[in-house]
């Protein structure tokens, strides 16, 4: 099936989104979930990218690969969220800049 | 023409979104844009041709992912704001950086041209009239069989991960085992003493009575 769009407006959405789940990233420096948010922006872009190169290559490996990557992605929200869960309990806070422990 | 503007429009909700994602004051909005912000890519993924991938997108992110975020977010008894300090302070840092990443992709993307269908794609190529999720399913289960397993592992491995993570060594709550109140006598626990005048009274054998 052809993209509505053309493949390059689908490369500059992506673009934009990887740029603005960078940012996130960088605003958000003493938030972990915020921070964790702004890797899923980031990962969907990627997504997105190999979505709109598998629909204007008529290749499905893309696709395979999109799925590959919402796996990954899951998993690392999961276990992400759990350490921060944890982290919590421990340490009464969610700072990133107190996260120290490994410093002696 | 029709298609167009919609797309115009989801990418537009979907950018917009995700702005207030990293922007946002309260982090339950910044959950409900996440949500939002998959909507819109899947609606992307439609217009792309991957219907499945939108459906997956939609049940795993909006259904499972986004609610873990909401869960956490509202279970950590964390004062928000306090950790925004610093928000302005890392604002022209975080624009800098954005700028000179946007004008590196605009360069890449700006140069790039689709150069058209190739002729031979092997396995993977689209087959003309197929739908989308039989396209999906004869590929995953057949030459991608090994790697679609291991990214079964890989859940199973991020679940039982997460799950020992978050096991709190409390002690287990106590329970009312009726059956066991139940098959109690009196000569178990009752003891009749006659105590001499201010001699006072001692268990006897306290070790053995069971507490129950």
């Amino acid at each position: 099936m052809m993209p509505a769009a053309s493949l390059n407006a689908y490369l500059v959405v992506a673009a934009l989104l990887l740029v603005i789940g960078i940012f996130g990233i960088f605003l958000n420096r003493k938030n972990v979930i915020i921070i964790m948010m702004s890797i899923e922006l980031i990962l969907l872009a990627a997504n997105l990218n190999f979505v709109a190169f598998s629909g204007a290559l008529h290749d499905m490996a893309g696709q395979v690969f999109t799925m590959f990557v919402l796996a990954v992605a899951a998993a690392e929200a999961a276990v992400g969220l759990a350490i921060v869960v944890v982290y919590f309990r421990n340490r009464g806070s969610i700072e990133v800049e107190d996260v120290t422990l490994m410093k002696g | 023409m029709i298609p167009t503007i919609f797309f115009y429009l989801f990418s537009a909700v979907l950018l917009a979104s995700a702005c207030m994602v990293v922007t946002a004051r309260n982090p339950v909005h910044s959950v409900l844009f996440l949500i939002l912000c998959f909507l819109n890519a899947a609606a992307l993924f439609v217009m792309a041709g991957a219907e499945f991938l939108a459906m997956v997108l939609v049940i795993v992110y909006v259904g499972a992912v986004a609610v873990l975020f909401l869960f956490v977010v509202m279970m950590l008894d964390v004062d928000f704001i306090a950790l925004r300090e610093g928000f302005q302070r890392y604002t022209p840092l975080g624009l800098t950086v954005g700028f000179i990443l946007m004008a590196e992709l605009g360069l890449t993307v700006g140069g790039f041209e689709f150069a058209g269908v190739g002729q031979s794609m092997g396995v993977t190529s689209m087959t003309p009239g197929g739908t989308d999720v039989g396209a999906l399913g004869n590929l995953i289960y057949t030459h991608y069989a090994y790697v679609f397993e291991l990214a079964g592992l890989l859940l199973l491995i991020a679940m039982i991960g997460a799950i020992v993570l978050t096991l709190s060594d409390r002690a287990p709550p106590r329970h009312q085992d009726l059956s066991r109140q139940h098959e109690r006598s009196v000569s178990e626990t009752l003891t009749m003493v006659k105590p001499e005048l201010g001699a006072g009274v001692a268990l006897p054998n306290p070790g053995e009575r069971e507490v129950a």
